[in-house]
């Protein structure tokens, strides 16, 4: 076992410290970058698609296609246009001027058996995109044909209503659920990107040799190396939390002190990432590509920031189970959205500290107190 | 006269002859080094994989717990519309509201639907029960896709029942149909974005790095002291970069093509130009970072701040109409946008050349720019 | 109780990506209490590889190492090549760090950095950052946090590389007056000088002990084959001409000149070196006298008895033909070259001249400018102000063609290390227009005459140390340059495969290569045609190595002596101002 030698612990702790204040590239990563990435990226990133635009083709004379155009002006989800063709509204839709085309054909309105559907055609290029427009149109005609209804009862037809509520994020705000996922992603960057090199950089600046010709054991290195990134990184996470706050309406309603946990064991686990990648390689070319190709991208994609883990196939989910943003992002949207949720937030939290202590343990154990 | 001609070209091929020179030597450090060859080559084939059906909006399995208060014919009819729809996964029968939230607190449950105890008197006597639906907001667009579904389910159903009753349908229906993927497969989207993402942190790396890295190992200063010149050093970093993540791009490409069945409707020779624009506009950019840069640290940072920003807001993962208008403008600026538009457009679209140049050419004038700034920076830097 | 350090039989293999390494063969020795043990030998001998195993930081394959007082207990205190001074943090800093790490009481600090600041000197520069220090005063840094608890065994791996003269002295005294105390000290060097100032010695090559004892014994083993020829004052006369013939002559297996003495070492006992050097007019007929030895004519003979070098018979390399009639022609050419940094000036207003075929010697301390004047000269950085011109060519305008005549070897081995040898060759030949069947001759041709040949496929990373300077010069010489610029090109290099560089050298600037060369080994500078010595930026003397000598002590001292005297006449004229108030 290592043991821990309180004047060298924290001499050691000194000396990083001292160094991390020398060179400011440290800070700025800790502090400014989070900043910097919230703030583009925050604006950014979102996922509520408004005013798409939408091309409409009416072929009929009927009074009721200039009814259903009304109905789809209204709300912000749809900027309809009328165009005097099929042929060029197709063009349109080609060149991505509008995202989907509307057809009223001439037999439309007729109210006896029979009538002829309304066809929507929708650029499928964008799913995601063509599946909310396909949503807001089906609503416009739900609005429609509900005041159809009631400016017409002899058009009453059984139907049911629908309630709908969602909670924790009431208007359906895509920047609720991204800008938690999002702080979360930018820290696993700044972690692994705050400690990617400090191990290499002693190996590669020959000062590791002359710290091993010391007493200093691995337990005293290792933890001498988590503190002061540690605390750059909190700071950096308490300055994401507070401009997140402040920048972006989306209220928290968990309580701090559970976040300070759940964030230090986060902290912990990407800190030892960066200082596992490190150890393992002793060389910051391929530190620094090992932790940006190993960061950035899974945490982009397999967090479930953006893309929810519960509509992955099962092997790639259990891919993301590796990746620890995963665990943050929904720890930090429920405490964000929800509040404390135990149900979540300790699993998750059990999950991101089991990760830390793996990635630590393997730091250890690939430490040498020897050269090779 | 023709003299001077004459050793104008014999200056052109000299310079030529140095830059191939140093292009080969480029591509012997990359390959001849096992941990730099495979950490450039493995981690972008793994992650099409992966990244390919992570990255999906479609909606399955929304795991749903039903509350119903009327056991009615109807009401079950209703129920069973839902948990037989490929979108929701039939989780948990509930018998109050508390358990319903419990259950979507913790998110063992994405959605609840409650059928009201005067389901069926209401609809027979010609009325119109209303159902209530509850869905988590947390991860906000599956919840208005979900919303989405319930919509088209209720339809179903209403217009199911009515024509069972040989009721007339008074209003027009709507037909949707999608063009260009006609069952919004998301990996088709995806595919084409993943490729440039990855070419592009594979290019940047190579560029912004391998500098760095030959001034902290003292290589670099040997390649000064030769007689190639700036520009031609940096010609020589760019090929060799934009000519290894070009043929990593086509290989994911390809892959993505008979992998995913991402069909390939327009002309290859269209992607393969934008993808050479866009890998120099990259590399360019990688350049100026390695010219304002001296140590791997700082150049890895550097390279960290250009390439997240680029991919996040390229229209890769969320479309760049969303943005907010400074946001789009901004984007303007990132090559990365546009090697997407064409991507996109010759697999799916079958983008016509005239159209694609269109986004060729902001591209290439932001090469154009950075690999001019490079140059100077680097001349202000190194002389 | 003091006590020494035994070990015996250790073996060490290393395995690449591509071979087998037998870093230590067998070996064995001793390091008594109070006494300093040299562990001499060129790099790559396996000096390194054995500090590390003595000191527990790598576990050798086989052998033991133990204490030689039985029960005892010692402190072992271990100076690594690049001690690991942290560069951002200050001497104080530095320090305070070992101190902690070391567990020194914090009560008896200040008493002990006082002790260590007085023993070192490095008092006035508490608060300098380590990364702002000279070489020198690294390395007593390095030995200062080294000693921050006081040791029983000390080793020092190569404590003076990259240390100036002055320096070197000082850290020597530094280390004799702790003998006293009892102290164990290992003292590696590749330096064959260091040797006499050891108690004993371990001579190690290739993994193996060649010889072993005090030094003094060692050299004694040569007692009756070296002999010494006083050179008469002839102007015309260069000596590396007279080096050249006198190795040339039967029966000599190593020929130097030290100041004004041709010395010689013979192949047998007692047997006279011929008396005539019949293609040098002025030394038609000479009397050899024997002289006593040096450690290094020693290590010579023995290493020529194993046969383990050919003998370094100055190789020809076919350089183009090129007139003597411009023998005289100036071709680097400066004109109050300076370069600030701020408000620190690196080279202040230098200026010299280097004509044809010269070879010139750019000699000072380190940080003393030398660097930065030649990095000016190959276009690496710009002057402040003052001119250049290199081959013809102003550095001002014409940068890239001027880079086309020049030949540039880095102090530090700046190659690709998964290349091969071959193609960093055919790189270094391509990017200077050669090409086809005209770089694969050339490349050819080199390798020959460099003896690469066997080396081609491998990677030049793990080649040994020798091999990759001779490398490093092929490179630089592929495209035969007008103008050779070599930057402490034999640090570190044992003085075998020195004389060797040191003949090729001859042989190209015979061929009218201008050679200009920075290093801080005195004794090679002899070889230099003239020299200017640069000490803070400034020129403090310039002229042949004769001239600059006797100018100091007379003819018959060592440039050594009279560089040192040079640097303190300079020191006391003008006190370093630089030291920080504390």
């Amino acid at each position: 076992m290592s043991q821990i030698n309180r004047q060298r612990l924290v001499g050691f702790v000194h000396k990083e410290w001292l160094q991390v204040v020398r060179d400011p590239s440290s800070i700025i990563v800790a502090v400014v970058l989070p900043l910097f990435l919230l703030f583009v990226l925050g604006y950014g990133v979102s996922l509520d698609a408004k005013h798409l635009p939408l091309a409409v083709v009416i072929e009929t004379a009927a009074p009721e296609a200039h009814d259903f155009y009304a109905a789809l002006q209204a709300g912000d989800y749809l900027v309809p246009r009328i165009v005097a063709s099929r042929p060029e509204a197709a063009d349109l839709l080609r060149a991505g001027q509008v995202k989907g085309i509307a057809i009223l054909a001439d037999d439309f309105g007729l109210t006896s058996n029979g009538a002829a559907p309304i066809q929507v055609l929708v650029n499928g290029t964008d799913g995601n995109t063509a599946r909310l427009m396909q949503g807001y149109v089906q609503g416009a005609w739900a609005a429609w044909r509900a005041h159809r209804q009631h400016t017409n009862p002899t058009l009453q037809t059984p139907s049911i209503a629908v309630q709908s509520r969602v909670w924790f994020n009431e208007t359906v705000d895509s920047h609720k659920s991204i800008i938690p996922g999002l702080i979360a992603v930018i820290m696993t960057l700044i972690g692994a990107l705050l400690t990617a090199l400090v191990i290499a950089r002693e190996w590669e600046r020959g000062t590791m040799e002359a710290l091993l010709t010391t007493p200093l054991t691995k337990a005293e290195l290792i933890i001498g190396k988590l503190v002061p990134y540690f605390v750059l990184g909190m700071g950096g996470m308490t300055v994401s939390v507070t401009v997140a706050l402040a920048l972006f309406d989306i209220g928290f309603r968990g309580s701090l002190i559970v976040l300070l946990i759940a964030a230090s064991s986060f902290m912990m686990t990407v800190l030892g990432f960066g200082l596992m990648v490190s150890t393992l390689t002793r060389n910051q070319f391929v530190a620094s590509i090992m932790a940006i190709t190993g960061t950035m991208m899974p945490a982009l994609m397999l967090s479930g920031f953006i893309f929810d883990i519960r509509s992955m196939p099962v092997v790639v989910q259990v891919v993301s189970a590796i990746v620890p943003a995963r665990y943050f992002v929904e720890i930090l949207k429920t405490l964000f959205l929800a509040g404390n949720v135990w149900s979540v937030i300790v699993p998750n939290t059990f999950a991101l500290m089991a990760m830390a202590t793996l990635f630590l343990a393997i730091t250890f154990r690939k430490t040498r107190r020897k050269l090779s | 006269m023709s003299v001077t001609a004459n050793q104008g070209s014999w200056r052109w091929r000299e310079a030529l002859g140095r830059i191939l020179f140093l292009v080969r030597r480029e591509f012997l450090t990359i390959w001849r080094d096992k941990r730099i060859r495979s950490v450039l080559i493995l981690p972008p084939i793994i992650q099409l994989f992966l990244f390919s059906y992570a990255a999906t909006f479609e909606v399955n399995h929304v795991p749903l717990a039903v509350f119903n208060e009327d056991m009615s014919l109807e009401s079950r009819d209703l129920v069973a519309k839902f948990t037989a729809s490929p979108t929701f996964t039939d989780t948990a029968r509930i018998t109050s509201m508390h358990e319903g939230q419990d259950l979507i607190e913790r998110g063992r449950v994405l959605m609840l639907l409650r059928v009201p105890a005067n389901f069926a008197h209401v609809l027979k006597s010609g009325g119109t029960p209303t159902v209530q639906v509850i869905v988590d907001g947390r991860q906000s667009n599956t919840a208005l896709i979900a919303l989405g579904y319930v919509g088209s389910i209720i339809e179903d159903y209403s217009r199911e029942r009515a024509q069972s009753l040989g009721q007339k349908l008074p209003t027009p229906v709507l037909v949707q149909r999608a063009w260009f993927n006609a069952n919004m497969i998301s990996q088709w989207f995806i595919v084409p974005g993943i490729v440039a993402s990855l070419t592009m942190i594979v290019a940047t790396i190579i560029t912004a790095l391998s500098i760095a890295r030959e001034k902290e190992l003292g290589t670099f200063e040997q390649l000064l002291v030769t007689p190639l010149r700036p520009y031609e050093i940096l010609i020589g970093k760019v090929v060799p970069a934009v000519v290894l993540a070009l043929g990593e791009g086509l290989v994911l490409a390809l892959m993505g093509i008979w992998f995913f069945g991402v069909p390939l409707r327009g002309d290859v020779a269209i992607i393969v130009l934008g993808l050479v624009v866009f890998l120099v506009s990259v590399t360019s950019c990688g350049l100026m970072i390695s010219a304002l840069t001296s140590t791997q640290q700082q150049a890895q940072i550097a390279a960290f701040c250009f390439i997240m920003p680029c991919v996040i807001l390229s229209g890769f993962t969320t479309p760049i109409e969303n943005m907010p208008g400074w946001v789009q403008a901004i984007t303007y600026l990132n090559p990365l946008r546009y090697v997407l538009v064409i991507n996109r457009g010759v697999f799916l679209q079958d983008m016509p050349l005239l159209v694609a140049l269109n986004q060729v050419w902001p591209m290439a004038l932001i090469g154009l720019a950075t690999g001019t700034g490079a140059i100077l920076l680097f001349r202000r830097r190194v002389f | 109780m003091p006590t020494g350090l035994r070990f015996r039989a250790i073996s060490k293999t290393f395995v690449t990506e591509t071979r087998k390494v037998q870093a230590l063969n067998d070996v064995s020795g001793e390091m008594m209490p109070g006494k300093i043990t040299g562990l001499v030998g060129p790099d790559g001998a396996g000096k390194t590889t054995l500090v590390r195993v003595l000191a527990g930081l790598l576990d050798a394959d086989s052998g033991d190492v133990s204490l030689s007082e039985k029960g005892s207990t010692a402190r072992i205190a271990y100076m690594p090549q690049k001690f690991g001074l942290y560069e951002d943090l200050s001497v104080a800093e530095n320090m305070t760090l070992y101190a902690d790490l070391n567990g020194l009481n914090p009560d008896l600090r200040n008493q002990r950095f006082a002790e260590l600041n007085r023993f070192t000197g490095l008092g006035p520069f508490q608060h300098r950052l380590a990364g702002n220090l000279s070489g020198g005063m690294k390395q007593k840094l390095g030995l200062a946090c080294t000693l921050i608890v006081a040791p029983d065994i000390l080793l020092l791996d190569e404590p003076s590389v990259g240390v100036d003269p002055v320096s070197r002295r000082e850290l020597w005294s530094m280390v004799r007056a702790l003998q006293g105390t009892g102290i164990a000290v290992l003292w590696t060097t590749a330096y064959l000088d260091e040797a006499d100032g050891c108690d004993q010695v371990i001579l190690l090559y290739e993994g193996a002990v060649l010889d072993h004892g005090a030094p003094g014994d060692i050299s004694a083993q040569v007692a009756q084959r070296t002999w010494r020829v006083v050179l008469p004052g002839a102007e015309t006369m260069r000596k590396r001409d007279v080096q050249r013939a006198a190795m040339a002559l039967p029966g000599v297996v190593d020929a130097q000149i030290k100041g004004r003495n041709l010395r010689i070492v013979m192949a047998e006992d007692g047997v006279a070196p011929p008396t005539s050097l019949s293609n040098l007019a002025a030394l038609r007929q000479f009397t050899p006298t024997p002289t006593p030895p040096q450690f290094e004519d020693a290590y010579l003979a023995a290493m020529r008895k194993k046969n383990l070098v050919a003998s370094s018979a100055a190789p020809t390399l076919a350089v183009d033909e090129r007139g003597t009639a411009a023998a005289q022609d100036i071709v680097i050419e400066t004109q109050d070259l300076s370069k600030r940094f701020g408000t620190f000036t690196a080279v202040d207003r230098f200026s010299f001249a280097v004509r044809r075929g010269e070879i010139f010697g750019l000699l000072g301390p380190n940080g003393a400018g030398k660097s930065t004047t030649f990095k000016m000269l190959c276009g690496l950085v710009p002057p402040s102000s003052g001119s250049a011109l290199v081959a013809g060519f102003d550095l001002a305008t014409a940068r890239a063609d001027a880079r086309g005549r020049i030949g540039y070897m880095a102090q530090k081995f700046a190659y690709v290390a998964h290349l091969s040898v071959a193609q960093n060759m055919e790189f270094a030949g391509g990017v200077y227009g050669l090409s086809g069947e005209g770089l694969k001759t050339r490349a050819r041709a080199v390798a020959i005459e460099f003896g690469l040949t066997p080396f081609l496929d491998q990677n030049c990373g793990e080649l040994p140390l020798g091999i990759k300077q001779r490398m490093a010069l092929a490179c630089a010489v592929m495209h035969k340059p007008d103008i050779l610029f070599l930057d402490e090109p034999t640090s570190g290099v044992d003085p075998v495969t020195r004389r060797d560089f040191w003949s090729r050298l001859n042989a190209m600037a015979d061929d009218g290569t201008t050679i200009l060369i920075t290093s801080h080994f005195l004794d090679e500078a002899e070889y230099c045609d003239r020299m200017s010595i640069i000490y803070r930026g400034r020129q403090i003397a310039a002229g042949s190595p004769d001239d600059i000598k006797s100018a100091q002590n007379g003819a018959e001292g060592t440039l050594e002596e009279a560089f040192i005297r040079l640097i303190e006449a300079h020191d006391r004229a003008e006190p370093d101002t630089r030291a920080d108030a504390a």
